[in-house]
């Protein structure tokens, strides 16, 4: 008996105005790995990890994130609101504009999943959401709005939000993308920092340095198909495909 | 006795009314507040609910106001219902304005970024709890402004209700003011109550605009 993995991803295929931008993608994520996703701009990285979570709706194929599947119920049916968001809530996501809620403090973005979600009392998702901008470096920004952070600082709350779900996998969609170059190094620390507390992470990035230190596997993407995927070290030093030992020359 | 004096023996009656205005609008503006709030989350849900909104909100602001008080004060009368003025007065005003407030806050929620739902929807929230703490919170610091006029706006309908003889103030000036010929002070006095009502209701706004502005709302 094979563990259950965190996400498995099976013939996922879907098209934007007749353009396909995913092509039959297959991956399996296990507990605790980190799966960093590569590719071009309109490769379909970051249509794939929005599929994982039903914010795209894909057009065919199978999500189950650990074991249960996503966006269709048992009658074989569409999901009602009810039933998408509670398997929703077993994930989390990060995104590239942060997407924090500006009218929430610091902490009660971080509070406010588990309470209103997850039905959490609130003295202990205080505590949890203390516990977690402490673990990002933000435990004396807690009563600011974000309006006031910078754009590392917002990510990292954006980071805290999300593990306050006690997820099964975080979703990163180019968590870095939107930062100056300065911001970034704060951001990919605390989650190489994740990584090794056994977090499963999916991460759609450009940081090649990010993906060589802490993935498990690296999943190339080109025109909605998984072109390679291994190991890092394979993928960067010795790669399968032409494609991927151009996109690694012209990305150093 | 002067004008000043006949205004100021009758100054029980413009009491009165000033009460009954401000008890209006308070009423009145709550039941606008919920009815505009559940109006607009009800056009994100569901063909048939969107289109029952939709129609009510075109059809209110296609009504003149007056229309729509007679409308409820004497015409629900033939369907078996009779409202006192008050009440008929009240709900006129509730349901007039809570289109206007739908409007406003449609309006802002078309501009609010995509990203703010997303979140909520990836965080696992279900469409109420969204709407709730996410959503309506936002669009209202957003729309401050518009809802602010559209406080001003339902404070003078209240005057309409004179009309359908609810003892409001513009019905107290009106007493005065034929019982006693004395129109331009009558209403001179009025107009200076209507204006401390508008001031109150813009100092309670600024402390909401203070919150926004804390968040980062007002200067986006």
């Amino acid at each position: 008996m094979h563990e259950q993995a965190a996400v498995q991803i099976t013939g996922l295929s879907k098209s934007f105005g007749g353009i396909e931008v995913l092509r039959g993608v297959n991956l399996t994520v296990r507990k605790g790995e980190v799966v960093s996703v590569l590719g071009s701009s309109g490769s379909g990285k970051s249509t794939m990890l929005r599929c994982i979570n039903w914010l795209e709706v894909p057009d065919q194929g199978r999500i189950e994130i650990a074991g249960q599947r996503i966006g269709v119920n048992d009658a074989g049916k569409a999901m009602g609101h009810r039933e998408l968001a509670a398997i929703r809530a077993r994930t989390a996501m990060v995104f590239q504009g942060f997407n924090l809620w500006p009218h929430l403090t610091v902490l009660q973005n971080v509070m406010e999943a588990p309470i209103r979600v997850k039905g959490v009392n609130r003295a202990v998702a205080l505590e949890a959401a203390n516990a977690l901008l402490a673990k990002v470096g933000l435990a004396d920004k807690a009563h600011v709005y974000p309006f006031t952070l910078s754009g590392g600082q917002k990510q990292r709350v954006a980071i805290a939000r999300a593990l306050a779900m006690n997820p099964e996998v975080i979703l990163f969609d180019e968590p870095t993308s939107a930062l100056d170059p300065e911001r970034v190094g704060e951001v990919l620390q605390v989650m190489k920092n994740l990584s090794a507390e056994g977090y499963t992470m999916i991460v759609v990035t450009h940081e090649m340095e990010f993906a060589r230190a802490v993935s498990d596997q690296v999943v190339f993407l080109e025109k909605g198909e998984i072109i390679e995927q291994s190991a890092p070290e394979k993928f960067f030093n010795n790669p399968e495909t032409e494609r991927v030992r151009k996109f690694l020359e012209l990305s150093h | 006795m002067s004008e000043w004096e006949i205004i100021w023996q009758s100054r029980d009656l413009f009491i009165k009314g000033l009460g009954n205005t401000a008890l209006l609008f308070v009423l009145s503006f709550s039941g606008a507040f919920v009815i505009g709030c559940m109006t607009n989350y009800f056009l994100e849900r569901g063909l048939i609910l969107r289109q029952v909104c939709r129609l009510y909100m075109s059809v209110m602001r296609m009504v003149p106001f007056l229309v729509l008080v007679y409308l409820i004060y004497y015409g629900l009368p033939q369907y078996g219902i009779r409202l006192d003025a008050w009440t008929a007065g009240a709900i006129s005003l509730a349901v007039y304005h809570g289109a206007y407030f739908a409007e406003i806050l449609r309006g802002s929620r078309l501009t609010l970024p995509t990203g703010q739902i997303e979140s909520a929807k990836a965080h696992g929230f279900r469409p109420w709890p969204m709407y709730r703490h996410v959503i309506l919170p936002q669009l209202l610091y957003r729309s401050r402004p518009l809802i602010g006029n559209q406080m001003i706006y339902a404070l003078k309908d209240t005057s309409f209700l004179s009309i359908i003889t609810v003892q409001e103030l513009t019905a107290a000036a009106n007493t005065v003011q034929s019982s006693y010929f004395i129109p331009t002070k009558a209403f001179v006095i009025t107009i200076a109550f209507y204006i401390v009502l508008s001031v109150i209701m813009d100092l309670c706004l600024r402390r909401v605009g203070a919150r926004g502005e804390q968040r980062g709302f007002e200067h986006a």
